[in-house]
């Protein structure tokens, strides 16, 4: 089939290209001229750009640009704003001690800022953007604190961890007394009752109060002090504060009895750097509970 | 699976001449080489290395016999002597693979946006993961861009290619076999890379997961891809190749080469499944995204400029609006496109010159890339009150101005001082599923409403109002997910880059998570009304199929040749 003759189309006021395909024709319509244009205009503006910035590769290097832009040098320049928005009070913070950041309200501030940023890209995925915590992780909000709340214990802790193996870490942990078989399913029970009346929550029927208090003396009472007030020095929680760390239910205390507790706060000595560990140590202190 | 008979008709030819029946050298020799490449493949999976490579190799042998089975049932089914090229002086167009490629289509796209909506809501509920490591979004993530893009759109593509090259050579589909090689050994590609990624097999480039088996698979299908379809062309009955051609052949040809660049790899052992990329470090970055866009700018774009260019004139009965714009874009888009794959690597260690380049000639794709919205809208002209009525018409030109939307924000994203705000952002999801939903998908629904009536030989659909729900559902689908994406993406950047006026940064990681919280829901919910939008279309296809109407072929005699 050769090439059909050129028609009108009445509609568009053009003629077709005489083509066809499928019954699909083809208008003889030009170029927009406002598509022509503004193409042209891209590719002047690429062009100026190319003048402007590195943009062409040469044998051994490229075209460098007349501006001498380069995006390294740009990075530079941010950083070196930043640091200038800080100023020297960065270095300051570094030298200072914990006390003397407490005392002096620019550094207390510049701290707490610091230490806040640095909260949530380190410490929030465990204990939550608002230090609320969770289930086995602590609530930093409330003045309960398993290893101390004064400034120098917070940073401590932060410093070495809990469990995290380094060699100054916090020790300690509840131990296993079901799986060990230092004590029997149904003393298991009765103790977590015992340990649930010292918060004043309600016991099981026919409990044995009594027993709980020998079971209780005989294996808690080291850690978890006489009535259960807790040791800091051993992570040990007060047990009569009414704020769990892992629950109160029966069974959750069951579970805790049988199977010990040993929850890991990983050392940041090493990961960031000694004055940030201490802007952190002021925010956690800062959040409500600090000693 | 669906019976043979609805991808299969049965060639009513004329009363053969008794000629001695025998196998074509196509035949045999591909049942030959099936049965040794499943011989193989029982071979290599007993001794694979991996669990997953013993699956697929075992899968790939029963893949190969059953290749062989279909081949002798097929011999022995047909009459002596192939489908001759014309009936009567008309064209005895193949329509059988068309049709298998359309009910791919369906499915895998259907597939497709289901999983699409399954991650959507992993992000917005995580512990819709279930803990289970095969539906973890990190696997499920490539299922969806691949099951969409390759699985869907690929079907789409071929199906379209297939039925348009055809019918604009007014020849028949080049080759007897090779057709139907082409069809089923991509889906077969499809489950190999799709089966892979739920068990893991990844070579972890974006968009180029599959490992070097399921790629050196591809590479087979798709060099037979492109015979066949420069076969037709150069059996042509018409004296120039129709646009829609051009994009066709421009998009088979830089798929092979963007391919081949970016997948050279070297296995661990040709009994496992993994490899390693021949790239390293910036190169193999900027190989991937050279790859990447290309991507974006071949499969997804000129490949369906292919299918407007058909699909829009022919539903509108009007003329295409330039041929000039349609020679000069066509050019114009693959010059420049294929420089465009730096801009996805701005503010990285890729040089700043390569990075220049990436942006600038993004910016001068802007035009050329209008210049198939122009004349895919303009081909309206004199035919507008058309959406009125026909809501195919209407998903077809909707689809044009959402390419059109996202053809301006991509070069405006690869501004480097937009790039810094939008890059690594929701927004660039936005973006992509604008291209994705609005474009990809909308030109893909009207070519399927158009091209299964005509390959089953329909009067027309089954029903035009099930269209027009498909449609609202959908756009309101597409409307939510997009504007979404574009405030928790603006708003991602945005508190990423806050500092308090202490020089620190405002917002840690973790607040911007739960920033993209209800912006991811109602993204879900978006998803959820697409995906709603394609299971209606499925029923209607469905039962165009099953109880639409047989349109009668009229004997008219094409006018003579002059």
């Amino acid at each position: 089939m050769t090439d059909h003759q050129s028609e009108f189309d009445s509609v568009t006021g053009r003629s077709t290209t005489g083509h066809e395909w499928d019954g699909i024709k083809e208008l003889n319509t030009p170029l927009p001229r406002w598509w022509v244009i503004t193409f042209y205009l891209t590719i002047i503006w690429a062009i100026g750009y190319w003048i402007v910035y590195p943009a062409w590769p040469l044998i051994s290097s490229n075209t460098r640009g007349v501006i001498g832009y380069s995006s390294r040098a740009d990075v530079a320049v941010e950083l070196a704003n930043l640091e200038k928005i800080r100023g020297d009070k960065m270095v300051a913070l570094g030298a200072a001690s914990l006390a003397d950041i407490e005392k002096d309200p620019a550094l207390l501030a510049l701290a707490r800022a610091k230490g806040k940023t640095v909260f949530g890209d380190n410490c929030a995925p465990c204990h939550g953007s608002g230090a609320a915590g969770a289930k086995g992780f602590p609530n930093l909000n409330d003045d309960d604190w398993l290893w101390g709340g004064t400034l120098d214990q917070i940073m401590q802790t932060i410093q070495f961890g809990a469990r995290s193996g380094h060699a100054k870490t916090h020790e300690g942990q509840m131990l296993a007394f079901g799986k060990d078989g230092v004590l029997k399913p149904d003393e298991i029970v009765t103790v977590a009752n015992y340990v649930r009346s010292l918060s004043g929550l309600p016991t099981r029927k026919g409990y044995d109060a009594a027993k709980g208090e020998k079971i209780f003396a005989d294996n808690c009472v080291a850690c978890h002090g006489d009535g259960g007030k807790g040791n800091q020095e051993l992570g040990a929680p007060n047990l009569t504060d009414k704020i769990w760390l892992y629950g109160s239910d029966e069974a959750i205390l069951i579970e805790t009895i049988t199977n010990g507790r040993a929850g890991v706060m990983p050392a940041w000595e090493g990961r960031l750097d000694p004055a940030t560990i201490k802007a952190m140590a002021v925010y956690v202190h800062s959040l409500g509970g600090g000693k | 699976m669906v019976s043979g008979g609805v991808f299969f008709q049965r060639e009513s030819a004329m009363p053969q001449p008794s000629i001695s029946k025998s196998m074509t050298i196509g035949e045999s020799g591909l049942a030959v080489v099936f049965a040794v490449t499943a011989f193989l493949c029982v071979i290599a999976s007993a001794k694979a290395l991996d669990a997953p490579f013993a699956f697929h190799a075992g899968l790939s042998a029963a893949a190969s016999l059953a290749a062989v089975f279909f081949i002798f049932n097929r011999y022995y089914d047909r009459p002596a002597a192939l489908p001759p090229a014309e009936i009567n002086g008309r064209p005895n167009y193949n329509m059988g693979p068309i049709k298998f490629s359309s009910f791919m289509a369906v499915f895998w796209g259907i597939a497709g946006f289901l999983v699409g909506l399954i991650i959507a809501s992993q992000l917005a509920w995580p512990a819709l993961n279930f803990d289970l490591p095969w539906i973890q979004f990190g696997r499920l993530r490539p299922l969806h861009t691949s099951a969409v893009i390759f699985a869907f759109g690929g079907n789409v593509l071929i199906a379209t290619s297939f039925y348009v090259v055809q019918k604009s050579c007014r020849a028949r589909l080049a080759g007897d076999i090779a057709p139907w090689f082409v069809v089923l050994g991509y889906n077969y590609f499809i489950l190999i890379a799709g089966t892979g990624y739920l068990l893991g097999v990844t070579q972890s480039k974006e968009y180029a997961e599959p490992e070097w088996y399921a790629d050196l698979w591809l590479t087979i299908v798709w060099v037979t891809y492109l015979l066949v379809f420069l076969g037709t062309i150069l059996k042509r009955k018409e004296p120039h190749i129709f646009v829609a051609n051009w994009f066709y052949l421009a998009f088979i040809v830089t798929i092979a080469v963007l391919h081949l660049g970016n997948n050279p790899a070297l296995p661990v052992s040709f009994l496992g499944s993994k490899s390693y990329i021949a790239w390293g470090g910036i190169q193999d970055a900027m190989f991937q995204w050279w790859y990447g866009h290309n991507a974006v700018g071949f499969f997804l774009t000129a490949g369906f400029l292919a299918i407007m260019y058909y699909f829009i004139p022919k539903r509108a009965e009007r003329p295409i609006y330039s041929y000039r714009l349609s020679i000069i874009h066509f050019w114009a888009l693959i010059f420049l496109y294929i420089w465009a794959g730096p801009h996805h690597l701005h503010y990285t260690a890729l040089p700043d010159w390569t990075q220049t380049l990436g942006m600038t000639f993004s910016i001068m794709l802007w035009m050329p890339s209008w210049g198939g919205m122009i004349n895919g809208l303009m081909t309206l002209s004199g035919a507008w009150d058309k959406l009125r009525t026909d809501p195919v018409l209407r998903m077809l030109v909707v689809s044009v101005a959402f390419y059109g939307m996202s053809t301006f924000e991509g070069p405006m994203m690869s501004i480097k001082v937009v790039n810094s705000l939008s890059h690594y952002t929701d927004w660039t999801i936005g973006h992509v599923h604008s291209g994705a939903l609005g474009w990809v998908g909308f030109v893909s629904f009207g070519a399927l409403y158009c091209l299964v009536p005509w390959a089953w030989n329909r009067k027309g659909l089954y029903s035009l109002k099930l269209v027009n729900w498909h449609f609202w559902i959908a756009t309101l689908g597409i409307v939510l997910y997009i504007s979404a994406m574009w405030v928790s993406g603006i708003l991602q950047g945005l508190m990423w880059r806050a500092y308090t006026s202490l020089g620190f940064l405002e917002y840690s990681f973790i607040e911007t998570v739960e920033a993209m919280h209800p912006f991811y829901i109602i993204r879900a919910a978006g998803g959820a009304l697409f995906l709603i939008g394609a299971l209606i279309m499925a029923y209607n296809l469905w039962m165009t199929v099953r109880v639409g109407e047989q349109e009668v072929q009229m004997p008219v005699a094409l006018q003579p040749a002059e």
